[in-house]
């Protein structure tokens, strides 16, 4: 027994060994091999850190909350606070407004991450808004936070490393619209994600993750046809079937273990960079980049193993003689009917759901994720029998074209396994990225604003004149605003003429003059203290003012009965309404301010409208900061199509993503074609002998990895608009978006290139009447 | 014959006595059978006749007197002429072409040169029992083959030879 | 050197070419004939190969000329002397020159299929020429499959299957026995004679020499024409 112990160490030994010191081509495989692992690995490791990742953020986001503290009395421990924030340069920049009810001397705890409560007039900021603010870059924001700042938030405050947030203290907030606390803190409910949002979630993790296993059973292959002629030189010095298959899962466990080691060693390196990137507004720690202890232990377990099971796997289909490989017997045609068992199984598991909503329900998910996976593994099982088929059909065609598909004929396994790994990438790219185009297509609004007419909008809470003309001052004073129109908005308690007290109705109010008022209304002609009405149809919220009727402008029914304020519907024009350049309906009573006797309203908003060119991003938060001062004012610039970006964002990293995992898979078929090259270079130089031309030989290279690429990425572009087109159907989006297929398809064209290009080097010198020498 | 052309080659490296003579052939070629002292007498007697060698002194010492042999210029001749004419291809000739070859290396002449000559004499008879071969019937193409293969093993055998003498001549003529 | 030949299809005079530091040929000349077959011998390494090579616009000399029925082939480019041993020349190696993936009745049509023929009839001459050298039956068998004289017998068929008037054949016997080197070159000098094909014969081998009507000696880069010498 022990002997035996002794001898799979020493055949394990043997393999380790073969694999270092077996010259550079050796190198090259098990480099190649540890490089391919090692991705895995570290992808494997990342995804095994987002539950803490994830619940890292939750937990300190949940430790600032103030809701679920309220209290009714005032206190020594109790505050005021209200959430507040502002956008600079295209980022939310969040925070909440504090204000102790004891003033200095609270026994209150300040929020997570603060030691003390800021003071009126000061604030205290996170690490990268304290960056921000200090930077040429963040010049405009500092001067629209212009309050002191006092400190700087510590990490158990913040959600991420990157993240925008502050806390100013206040001494001036109305209790309306603020809430009063004892403390800061709730317990973690669970958020219902939106199921569309979910499947997401859960597709791109089978996605992403799916092609990692195959990433790391093909690497462990990398280079094998060497190897296998290898080993039966080792048969013929007296090494068994035995033997050699120990020799090779050591040398396949060389690449593994170098694999798991880079692969941790690359996780540490990129937790650092991935901690400072913020995307759409969202980051982390590192400290919270750690996988889960089970999760990391099943993948450095799982990963060697893998690599060598693939190896044991792949070698049970050989025999290694003493005097070469002898691939098992003739092989059996493929069959095609087991391989689409678990493609049917899948379609036939999310086509079940098409039927219903989907809930977001365990099993419902469980459903899911399975039938993508069943999907996805149909096609690596369908791939070798597609090529079969195929090439087993080609006939005629030019010489390098016969070359090629013979070759193919012969022996189509290793670029059928070699392609089998870009194909589940590129299905659940594809895929991804039809349902992504899908929910954009349904996040994107369209908001009816007219950028002929206006291209920036500001507006704020409040009707007062003298703040609103400041603002429209200053806004007119920068260099890029054209022309500013500005409107109040307004509504008014209904009397009804001839009625014993104010009725429940309202009526629109729309202040400008007559310059804006043609903006937001078809009228011929305009002129000061006229009324115009402009009907609302389909709203029963405001009601049709008649003349004589009187409205409570600025102020409320109780101060109706004081006759305050109260304004007399005179004779009207009807005009045809028209939307704002804002996209926003105007609807009601639009006049000039002279219409209204005297009188102002007292509640409502104000609109502004800009022409000016935005094209300078800080033209933008010029405006914000002329409207900083206004309660609630804010600016943002028109567009036609609101499209959520942070979507374009992730399609694009996808792509990113998956043409890295193309590309590493080209690198493995570039060398198992150079392997191949190199093995006929007698038979290259027969041919130039022959008089055949580089033209064609080249091309015989291009057709043999164009057949099975261009095969693999047809079959994977259309199992993944298959399953793009039911999971948009799951979410209830109609299926669009039928070029999704094109990027990936442009990458696997990328792929075809690289391998064809990679190898006529060595082709062309492979031409050379060298080989035709003997020695 | 050929011991006369090789005893006159031997001869080519300077004067010698018989006996000398005798000894530098034996070494040479006379593995399986030494030369007898008289042949080389007789042989000696022959060449003085025609003119080939000459007699350089008389040695008179203690025992009997000792003629000494030197190469004439007709002599060179000879051999020059000896060396470069092909023999008959026949079988069996080996001895013949071996005493040419290891001459030709001692007299500091191109062994390739004799044995290209003598390939191209192989080769027409070669060519001819090929042709021969071809034409005829299996008995024949045997009777045929036969030949060829000997006479393709005398060939192989003599750039073997060849091939290995030449360190053996540059260490006889060091 | 006054023997009287028949107007020359090949020449070449004072071939230079060296690999390295070594010279593999110094200043060798060569001719052939119509129709005629030639053996060039030598030791190895003396530069057989490289001749044939050079002989075959496989690889250019460094110096010297050589010249092709009226044409200089030094002047020619890389893809017309392509095209000429393409349609004009014959190769046959000592191994490892049938395409492993095509049938043998597919690797003797390849020259024609090269050329840009059409499959049917490349084929079909492929075929006749299997014939000829009596492997008809090997036309579906792929390479791996057949022996190694009938593998040389493919060979020849694919070398002689776009009607050359030159065929290079380096050491066609090389890697056989005796018995199947004499088939092989039997039916080779058969076919070449039929077809008014000439042969340059590279071989180490005086039996397979004696197939030739002529033959010259390489030895260090420079040709010995025996039938000149003495």
């Amino acid at each position: 027994m022990s002997a035996g112990v002794r001898g799979w160490a020493r055949d394990l030994w043997l393999g380790v060994r073969l694999s270092v010191t077996g010259g550079p081509s050796a190198w090259i495989r098990t480099s190649l091999t540890t490089v391919g692992i090692a991705l895995g690995v570290t992808t494997l490791l990342l995804a095994a850190s987002v539950p803490q990742v994830v619940k890292g953020g939750a937990e300190r986001e949940d430790a600032r909350s103030i809701f679920g503290n309220s209290v009714e009395e005032r206190g020594d421990d109790t505050l005021l606070a209200r959430g507040e924030g502002t956008e600079y340069h295209g980022v939310r920049i969040s925070g909440m407004e504090l204000q102790p009810d004891a003033g200095e001397r609270t026994t209150a705890e300040p929020p997570p991450g603060l030691s003390a409560f800021p003071g009126p007039g000061e604030m205290v900021v996170s690490p990268a808004l304290d960056r921000l603010l200090d930077s040429p870059e963040g010049e405009l924001l500092a001067e629209r936070m212009d309050m002191r700042r006092v400190g700087v938030i510590g990490d158990e405050g913040l959600v991420g490393s990157q993240e925008l947030y502050f806390y100013a203290g206040v001494d001036d907030m109305p209790e309306q619209g603020a809430l009063r606390i004892d403390g800061f803190g709730q317990s973690s409910d669970d958020g219902e994600l939106h199921p569309a949002l979910l499947l997401l979630i859960l597709v791109i993790a089978v996605v992403l993750l799916m092609p990692v296993p195959i990433l790391i059973t093909t690497a462990a292959r990398f280079g094998g046809e060497r190897r296998d002629r290898r080993l039966a030189a080792l048969r013929l010095v007296g090494a068994d079937s035995g033997m050699t298959r120990r020799i090779a899962a050591g040398e396949s466990l060389v690449g593994a273990l170098l694999g798991v080691v880079a692969g941790g060693l690359l996780f540490l390196a990129v937790r650092p960079p991935l901690a400072r990137i913020s995307v759409d507004e969202t980051s982390t720690f590192v400290e919270d980049i750690i996988p889960s202890p089970t999760l990391a232990l099943i993948v450095l377990l799982a990963v060697p193993l893998l690599a060598v099971g693939t190896t044991l796997f792949a070698m049970r289909s050989i025999v290694v003689e003493p005097l070469g490989v002898v691939r098992q017997s003739r092989e059996r045609p493929r069959r095609l009917l087991w391989r689409l068992v678990p493609g049917l199984l899948g379609a036939g598991l999310l086509a079940l759901m098409l039927g219903g909503d989907f809930s977001g329900s365990g099993i419902a998910i469980v459903q899911a994720a399975t039938g993508v996976m069943l999907l996805l593994v149909a096609l690596t099982a369908l791939l070798p029998w597609l090529v079969e088929r195929v090439t087993g059909r080609l006939r005629g065609g030019p010489a390098s074209w016969q070359l090629a598909t013979r070759r193919l004929q012969l022996s189509s396994g290793p670029a059928v396994r070699a392609v089998s790994g870009i194909m589940v990438a590129v299905a659940g790219a594809t895929a991804l990225y039809m349902l992504f185009d899908g929910v954009r297509a349904e996040n994107s609004v369209q908001t009816h604003a007219d950028l002929e007419r206006a291209q920036g909008d500001a507006h704020a809470g409040t009707t007062d004149r003298e703040s609103i003309d400041r603002a429209v001052g200053e806004i007119e004073e920068i260099p890029d605003v054209e022309t500013v129109l500005h409107y109040v908005e307004s509504f008014g308690t209904l009397w009804r003429k001839g009625t014993e007290g104010p009725s429940q109705e309202t009526a629109n109010i729309v202040v400008a003059d007559c310059s804006t008022l043609v903006e937001l209304a078809h009228m011929e002609s305009c002129a000061e203290g006229e009324v115009y009405f402009a009907p609302q149809d389909g709203d029963v919220t405001a009601s049709v003012p008649e003349p004589g009727d009187v409205v409570a402008v600025g102020a409320s029914a109780e101060e109706m009965a004081d006759a305050r304020g109260l304004w007399t519907v005179p004779e009207m024009r009807e005009v045809e309404p028209r939307d704002s350049p804002n996209g926003l309906p105007v609807r009601g009573l639009l006049m000039t301010p002279e219409a209204l006797d005297g009188l102002w309203p007292a509640e409502g908003s104000v609109a502004i409208l800009m022409r000016a060119d935005f094209d300078d991003r800080d033209t933008l938060e010029l405006v914000r900061n002329a409207m900083a001062d206004l309660p609630e004012g804010d600016a943002s610039t028109l567009v036609s199509e609101r499209i959520s970006s942070q979507l374009v964002t992730i399609q694009t990293w996808m792509v990113i993503g998956a043409s890295g995992v193309l590309a590493l898979i080209g690198c493995s078929m570039l060398i198992t074609t150079l392997e191949q090259l190199r093995e006929r270079k007698r038979l290259l130089a027969a041919l130039v002998a022959v008089g055949a031309r580089r033209t064609t030989l080249g091309c015989s290279v291009l057709w043999q990895t164009a057949v099975p690429v261009v095969l693999g990425i047809a079959l994977a572009s259309a199992v993944g608009l298959l399953l793009g087109a039911m999971l948009m159907s799951l979410v209830r989006i109609s299926p669009d978006g039928w070029l999704a297929f094109l990027p990936m398809a442009g990458a696997g064209a990328g792929v075809i290139a690289l391998v064809t290009l990679g190898s006529f080097p060595l082709l062309w010198r492979l031409m050379r009447p060298d080989g035709l020498r003997t020695e | 014959m050929s011991i006369s052309h090789t005893l006159l080659g031997l001869l080519e490296g300077g004067p010698r006595h018989g006996y000398d003579l005798k000894r530098t052939f034996d070494v040479h070629f006379g593995q399986d059978r030494p030369l007898h002292y008289g042949q080389v007498y007789a042989t000696m007697s022959r060449l003085l006749k025609n003119g080939l060698v000459e007699v350089d002194g008389v040695e008179t010492g203690g025992g009997p007197e000792r003629k000494r042999y030197a190469i004439t210029d007709a002599g060179v001749t000879d051999v020059e002429q000896w060396l470069a004419r092909p023999e008959k291809p026949e079988p069996y000739l080996q001895s013949v072409l071996y005493h040419k070859v290891v001459l030709a290396l001692l007299t500091d002449r191109s062994a390739d040169d004799l044995l290209d000559t003598q390939r191209a004499e192989h080769l027409r008879l070669m060519r001819e029992l090929t042709r021969r071969k071809i034409a005829g019937d299996l008995a024949d193409q045997l009777v045929c083959d036969h030949a060829l293969f000997h006479l393709e093993a005398d060939l192989r055998w003599l750039e073997l030879t060849a091939a290995r003498l030449d360190r053996l001549a540059s260490e006889v003529r060091s | 050197m006054t023997t009287v030949s028949p107007p020359a299809l090949l020449t070449a005079e004072r071939l230079r070419k060296t690999y390295g530091a070594t010279p593999a040929l110094d200043g060798a000349g060569f001719a052939i004939a119509a129709g005629e077959v030639v053996a060039i011998m030598g030791p190895s390494g003396s530069g057989k190969s490289t001749l044939l090579h050079c002989l075959a616009g496989i690889v250019p000399p460094d110096e010297g000329q050589i010249r092709y029925r009226d044409r200089d082939m030094l002047t020619l480019t890389d893809a017309e002397r392509s095209t000429l041993r393409r349609e004009e020349f014959g190769f046959v190696f000592q191994f490892g020159q049938l395409v492993p993936e095509l049938t043998c009745l597919e690797n003797v049509a390849l020259p024609l299929r090269l050329s840009g023929r059409r499959r049917g009839p490349a084929e079909a001459k492929a075929g006749e020429l299997l014939a000829r050298l009596e492997v008809e039956d090997l036309a579906g068998k792929r390479p791996g499959e057949v022996s190694g004289g009938q593998g040389q017998r493919v060979a020849v068929a694919r070398s002689l299957v776009n009607g050359p008037r030159l065929l290079f054949a380096d050491e066609p016997t090389g890697a056989l026995d005796s018995l199947n080197g004499e088939r092989v070159m039997t039916l080779l000098v058969a076919a070449a004679r039929e077809s008014g094909t000439a042969v340059v014969l590279v071989t180490h081998e005086t039996r397979v020499a004696a197939y030739s009507d002529r033959e010259v000696v390489v030895r260090d880069g420079r040709v010995r024409d025996l039938a000149g010498a003495l």
